[in-house]
């Protein structure tokens, strides 16, 4: 198979505008007579079907949430870059689809690149019209605030809520769809299964998750929009249900998947408590503006602090080791994602970790430099220039709150600590995934009619995303990119008429769904789904985590491949197909997982070099830094399925191509 | 921070198989729950037993378990979102518990959130009443006006983040004893009501809105300030007098 990335000749800055200038456009009385399904009301998912809708196309949506507006793009907390430069920091949207191309440790494609910094700008115009209320300044203007990876305040935000807000947007726009009948929303439906005929997709079979009935719908295009594949590792800041069914169903249809081991460890959330924990709580990347990361300098420390038998507000400024300051002085604490979380690690597995959990894995995010400095700029703006420690104090933590008051008090109510008063312990935690689905320029993946975006699929980010660029992507796929691209591909469209669910292939593709779930239920084994997900997660944590080696890699394979087969064997699914049945869910969920996670270890193990959030062992400098290798490695890895053996899947090469960046050696120094 | 340890409860659970069914509250022990555990952590561990007894496990509505996404909801000893304040029941620690303790849980309860299964609800009216008006009338346009074009006063800014920073899990139609849900669509009338980009279409908003509102079934607001008290984000009282000033300037057109 040929990868073709469609991605349009000239040159880089004018690509996005002469492709949209020669795109075929579906007249409006034509589109009427066209459906498109959109799975998912994320970012993604709800900005396109609410743009589709308004274009005048029969649009139906899918969320199995029992609304669109609890999609996980609502948790997204710090912000949403744009290339606006009202600061001016000297921005431009050069420099953003450059920090993003670095960011990325150029695993990513410059076109798209390119494309998502040219419509950064327009996301914000659209989402202030919309009525998101975005952070402000006195004079009215909007605020801005610094992001990892950038020297320059591109950062737009709500508090520590600006993916709430922007996906309220988003769903605010497609409830105007939905009351207008241009949206038809169905809530509480899984898809579970892709639909093609001749090749092309052409609808596809979804659960109602209250009654059990399982559903045929057709369409002239599908777009998947669910998410990323976080949860593979069980433990996750992704939401309990977020999971890879729809994207790895396409895959299972002849949808490539890309790059699945790129995989981003956010460094700072809160550490594991326990066996039971369910998942992993985000603290913002915004916080790293403001608190500065350290462990003790000492290991007798380290240890007296995990003992319970000194704090860390007793350790003296010079017994401590603020390490992203000393390794990287030029960006200190705002560091790339993947470059925080791997200098936690080193310091932990170093033993100067400071959490009493098992693994002694936490570092302190201190915030009382900033609480000083703050309180301190507060009283002189008040005309106070002899301000006493204590008024010093109390005007900084007044000033930490309005920036970050929800996120404290979040950490708060979720390790019964104080942030105010004393550092608050983080640990990296898996966060978001750059592989996905493969798709061209144009979001096609190689199957005809099937569109992807958002997380799901794997195009802009390469091997490690910048934060505040998750949005962004969202919304100008959703926004932006989708509306004009889909329609070049209904324009030949316009004759086709009503696909039939009455189509055999519809039928086939039912039966598929029916078997699976029957098979759960009458599988009289004695575990539960959990009890798979953790062991899975577990193999996934250790051995394709945040450290990756050969030996383990090739173990990881072997493990999941074998724990496949006791899952079916012994899974115990209660409950019957026709009901509201969170278990049989959890189940179709978590057979996805075990085969996408087993893929995952082989693309790794295919992998011979270190880049982005992938670190492979064996390729690290004297100082820990990753080692890319871009004669061998410059390529995005997209797999064929090749059955239900995992191991037979085959990979292609999209060799990535750069005319506009001198590809370099990431340095943060 | 108290160290973590165990306890032994008791669980009082409203189970109900579906919709037309008549439920009932069961009794569950569980015991060797840490108190470093959420409270949905502790629904987990209990279903993980039920699972393992092969009993029928408890349906809850829960994602992102970290208080954003509004799905997860339930009476918890008498309160919306449980024993303590300004948070969501997924934000719950075990830790506001003690060893011995027998804990009530039910669905939420209102005409208009009907009961699916067990402690799950259908909160699909709110959603029609956000479809009625709860939205700025503009397409996806690349050529919308520069986002700092309109100045907008900080204040109004805030005020209009702070209401819309609701969640929609309904607690406050849940704890109202007319079962109103006036906070909600306060809240997102208000939203819009403060900025410029809302003022245009205010008067059908809120007709609209306030329409769909009375034809779900909700009751109407009687001034308790309950569902202020039981609201995980703060949202304030003030949004539903704007609501009114609202309504009653656009009836008045």
């Amino acid at each position: 198979m040929k990868l073709d990335s469609k991605i349009p000749a000239g040159p880089l800055k004018d690509k996005w505008t002469n492709h949209k200038n020669h795109l075929k456009l579906v007249a409006p009385n034509n589109r009427p007579k066209i459906d498109i399904i959109v799975v998912g009301t994320g970012l993604a998912g709800a900005s396109a079907a609410a743009s589709l809708g308004e274009m005048g196309y029969n649009v139906k949506a899918f969320c199995f949430q029992d609304s669109p507006r609890r999609a996980h793009s609502i948790a997204a907390q710090g912000g949403i870059n744009a290339a606006k430069n009202y600061q001016n920091d000297g921005d431009s949207v050069y420099r953003l689809f450059y920090d993003t191309i670095k960011g990325g440790d150029y695993r990513a494609r410059e076109a798209n690149v390119h494309r998502l910094a040219e419509v950064s700008g327009n996301i914000i115009d659209q989402c202030v019209a919309q009525g998101v209320p975005f952070a402000r300044e006195y004079g009215g203007m909007l605020d801005n605030r610094s992001f990892g990876g950038t020297q320059v305040q591109r950062t737009f935000y709500a508090a520590g809520q600006t993916g709430q807000q922007l996906l309220l947007g988003a769903y605010s726009a497609l409830s105007r769809q939905i009351g207008l009948g241009r949206v038809k929303m169905y809530n509480r439906h899984e898809m579970l299964d892709l639909v093609k005929v001749d090749g092309k997709a052409r609808g596809i079979i979804a659960r109602n998750l209250i009654t059990g009935e399982i559903e045929r719908h057709s369409a002239h295009a599908v777009v998947i929009a669910s998410g990323g594949y976080g949860n593979v590792y069980f433990l996750s800041t992704n939401a309990m249900g977020s999971n890879v069914t729809a994207a790895w169903k396409v895959h299972k249809q002849g949808a490539l998947f890309a790059n699945p081991c790129f995989v981003q460890i956010h460094p700072t959330c809160i550490p594991v408590h326990g066996t039971n924990q369910s998942k992993l709580t985000l603290m913002s990347e915004s916080l790293r503006n403001s608190g500065r990361i350290w462990v003790p300098k000492k290991k007798e420390d380290a240890e007296a602090i995990r003992a319970g038998k000194l704090k860390p507000t007793q350790i003296a400024e010079e017994d401590r080791d603020y390490f992203l300051e000393r390794r990287y002085p030029a960006f200190g604490n705002l560091v790339p994602r993947d470059v925080a979380s791997r200098a936690a690690k080193e310091r932990c597995d170093a033993g100067f970790g400071i959490e009493a959990n098992d693994t002694n894995e936490g570092v302190y995010l201190d915030f009382s430099t900033e609480i000083q400095n703050k309180g301190r700029q507060a009283a002189y703006a008040k005309g106070n220039h002899n301000p006493t420690p204590e008024e010093i104090t109390k005007l900084g933590k007044a000033w930490l709150e309005e920036k970050y008051g929800n996120l404290f008090t979040m950490y708060q109510k979720i390790t019964d600590e104080n942030p105010y008063e004393t550092p608050m312990k983080i640990y990296p935690a898996v966060h978001y995934t750059m592989g996905g689905v493969w798709v061209d320029y144009n979001l096609q993946s190689t199957i005809p009619g099937c569109f992807v975006a958002g997380e799901a699929n794997f195009s802009d980010h390469g091997a490690n995303r910048l934060g505040a660029s998750a949005l962004m992507q969202g919304l100008a796929d959703g926004y932006f990119v989708l509306p004009y691209t889909i329609s070049n591909y209904l324009a030949d469209e316009i004759r086709t008429g009503k696909i039939s669910t009455d189509a055999p292939e519809f039928a086939e593709a039912e039966s598929r769904v029916k078997d699976a779930i029957s098979k759960f239920l009458n599988n009289n084994g004695s575990k539960s789904v959990d009890h798979f997900h953790k062991r899975l997660g577990l193999i996934m944590w250790n051995k394709v985590g945040m450290a990756r080696n050969e030996e383990g890699l090739k173990q990881a394979i072997q493990e999941i491949a074998q724990l496949k087969e006791e899952f079916y064997n012994e899974v115990y699914v209660p409950g019957s197909a026709d009901e509201l049945n969170p278990e049989l869910d959890k189940a179709m969920r978590v057979a996805d997982f075990i085969e996408l996670g087993q893929l995952m270890a082989m693309d790794a193990l295919q992998r011979k070099e270190s880049c982005g959030g992938h670190f492979r062992e064996e390729y690290q400098d004297a100082e820990g830094e990753t080692l890319r290798d871009d004669v061998n490695f410059k390529f995005v890895g997209a797999w064929e399925y090749k059955g239900s053996d995992i191991s037979k899947a085959e990979l292609h090469k999209e060799e990535l191509v750069y005319e506009e960046i001198k590809i370099a050696a990431r340095n943060y120094k | 921070m108290s160290a973590a340890k165990n306890i032994n409860i008791t669980l009082k659970i409203w189970r109900q198989k579906n919709a037309k069914a008549k439920g009932s509250m069961e009794t569950y022990k569980l015991d060797n729950v840490s108190t470093a555990s959420s409270f949905l952590e502790m629904l987990d561990q209990l279903n993980e037993q039920l699972i393992n007894e092969k009993k029928e496990p408890v349906a809850f509505d829960h994602d992102c378990r970290e208080g954003i996404c509004g799905m997860c909801s339930l009476y918890i000893n008498g309160r919306a979102h449980g024993p303590d304040s300004g948070i969501t029941t997924c934000q719950l620690h075990m830790r506001m518990f003690n060893d011995g303790d027998t804990i009530y849980i039910e669905p939420w309860r209102s005409k208009a959130f009907p009961v699916v299964k067990d402690l799950v609800v259908d909160r699909s009216a709110f959603d029609r009443i956000q479809q009625a008006g709860g939205f700025v009338s503009v397409n996806t346009s690349g050529n919308t006006i520069d986002a700092n074009s309109i100045p907008v006063p900080k204040d109004d800014a805030d005020k209009a983040f702070m209401a819309a920073a609701c969640i929609g899990c309904g607690a406050c139609v849940a704890t109202c004893k007319n079962g109103s849900a006036m906070l909600f669509v306060g809240a997102k009338v208000s939203q819009y009501a403060l900025l410029p980009q809302g003022k245009v279409e205010a008067t059908q908003r809120v007709l609209n809105m306030v329409r769909q509102m009375d034809e779900e079934g909700f009751g109407n607001c009687t001034n308790t300030g309950a569902c202020e008290i039981e609201c995980p984000k703060g949202i304030s009282l003030e949004n539903i007098a704007r609501m009114n000033r609202e309504y009653l300037k656009a009836s008045l057109k």
